[in-house]
């Protein structure tokens, strides 16, 4: 690997990619372990993440080792005023690792700068978020026993979205073509479809589901939040045509899973939770044993 | 007898640097950039010229005064067609134009409100240069792009 820390996705190749879901195989089949025993985790969450925090914590709780922390930042001296660089050379100074998410973006590759021991980006605001995109790499091989030449359709907020866009560039690696359906203002930006263009990557846009579900491998869902629309009643126009219903995944291919970073709102009908196809809550657990991958990986073991 | 006057112009000082042709609205910036405020050689400063390609423009001379590449590269971003002539004993040595560099430490202020170069104190801001031509700057710790358009100062 060539940097310690985990900050950006780009941070890690395509080989490093793969060493990570074949630790988090190996982690899957053997999920208790008592390596991390006599480490300390620090998980400093300046601002709330229950999801992401329980999923590290759970990750370190089943290796065996210590967690040091706190979930928001009213809880901490940074309340005091402290600066982020005297916050993270301190707990430097108490712990192995650090997991750190933070709303300021380019807080967690700045953090990695004055920190002594390896930073892992739990978020930094709209920037990155890599452990999501691994876990995702994860769930597709998985699923798909392979991550070659795959179908991925993506949809929702696909301007706003930072594991979409992660995820896109990760599986860049994997030759995939891609559909993107999304509102006409929420539409991927202009940068990403460059960079396919560049690398002869093939995608389609769309502005609602057609038959063409029927080819996907994976559907990759995501939230269409009400903050981004200022006109309300656009919002209200929109906020339907990107429900999937058990009904569309009628006649879709055999291997397709639906992924989604949770939390979802209103996004995937309840009556698809029950379709086998649905894979979500199995993503969220394939995150325990990806973090639990990531985390081995950086401290050698 | 046009050029004559230019040269004229160049030639006033016997040992230094003249650069030249720097936006008229940027002369202050890239002042700033090279902290020519600081130093006490002899200088002079001419703004708002008529220049025959760039509308108007602005001229500074210092005796005694040699930049490095890197240097002087760091006024690309304000300036990126200005030229620098190199004077020994009145004459110009050398013409050198300002190259846009691969990287920008230090004197660029990242357009984007949420990043930590704008929250934390003495954050150095760096930059990826991905586009030379209309300047776009890529930073380094929030990875958004700072255009020409919107680009300040640190």
């Amino acid at each position: 690997m060539k940097h310690k820390s985990l900050v950006s996705i780009d941070d890690y190749t395509k080989d490093d990619y793969l060493k990570i879901i074949e630790k988090a195989a190996h982690f899957e089949k053997n999920p208790v372990q008592n390596i991390l025993n006599g480490k300390v985790i620090a998980t400093l969450f300046f601002e709330p993440s229950t999801r992401t925090r329980l999923s590290f914590e759970s990750a370190v709780n089943k290796l065996g080792g210590k967690i040091i922390g706190f979930t928001d930042a009213a809880s901490s001296s940074v309340q005091k005023g402290e600066s982020l660089k005297d916050t993270i050379k301190t707990v430097a100074n108490y712990s192995d690792l650090i997991v750190m998410r933070h709303p300021v973006e380019g807080s967690a590759r700045y953090a990695s700068e004055v920190s002594n021991v390896p930073v892992v980006n739990a978020g930094d605001g709209a920037n990155q978020h890599p452990t999501q995109t691994l876990l995702d790499l994860y769930s597709i091989y998985k699923t798909q026993g392979t991550l070659e030449n795959l179908n991925i359709f993506m949809v929702g907020d696909l301007k706003y979205g930072r594991t979409v866009h992660s995820l896109l560039m990760a599986m860049s690696h994997f030759n995939p073509t891609f559909n993107f359906i999304s509102p006409e203002f929420l539409k991927m930006p202009k940068e990403y479809k460059l960079f396919l263009d560049s690398k002869g990557i093939k995608y389609y846009e769309h502005e609602d589901f057609t038959e063409y579900i029927k080819e996907a491998d994976i559907v990759y869902m995501t939230r269409v939040q009400k903050e981004r629309f200022s006109d309300p009643i656009e919002y209200e126009k929109v906020k339907d045509v990107y429900i999937l219903r058990n009904e569309m995944l009628k006649g879709t291919k055999e291997n397709l899973k639906v992924l989604h970073p949770l939390p979802r709102v209103n996004e995937i009908n309840v009556d698809v939770d029950d379709n086998p196809k649905a894979y979500y809550f199995e993503q969220a657990l394939n995150g325990v044993y990806t973090r639990q991958a990531i985390i081995a990986t950086i401290l050698d073991l | 007898m046009n050029s004559d006057k230019k040269e004229l112009r160049v030639n006033a000082i016997k040992n230094g640097t003249v650069i030249d042709h720097i936006p008229a609205q940027d002369l202050f910036k890239v002042i700033k950039i090279l902290g020519l405020q600081n130093i006490t050689n002899t200088m002079t400063l001419g703004n708002n010229l008529e220049s025959k390609t760039h509308g108007h423009k602005g001229i500074i001379k210092i005796s005694e005064l040699f930049f490095e590449d890197d240097d002087i590269n760091r006024i690309a971003l304000a300036a990126p067609n200005a030229k620098l002539n190199i004077i020994k004993d009145y004459v110009v040595v050398e013409k050198r134009q300002v190259q846009v560099p691969d990287k920008v430490v230090g004197i660029a202020k990242c357009v984007n409100p949420k990043c930590v170069t704008n929250f934390e104190d003495n954050i150095t801001t760096k930059f990826t240069v991905v586009d030379k031509e209309n300047i776009a700057l890529k930073c380094h710790y929030c990875e958004k792009i700072t255009n020409k358009e919107n680009l300040r100062l640190q």
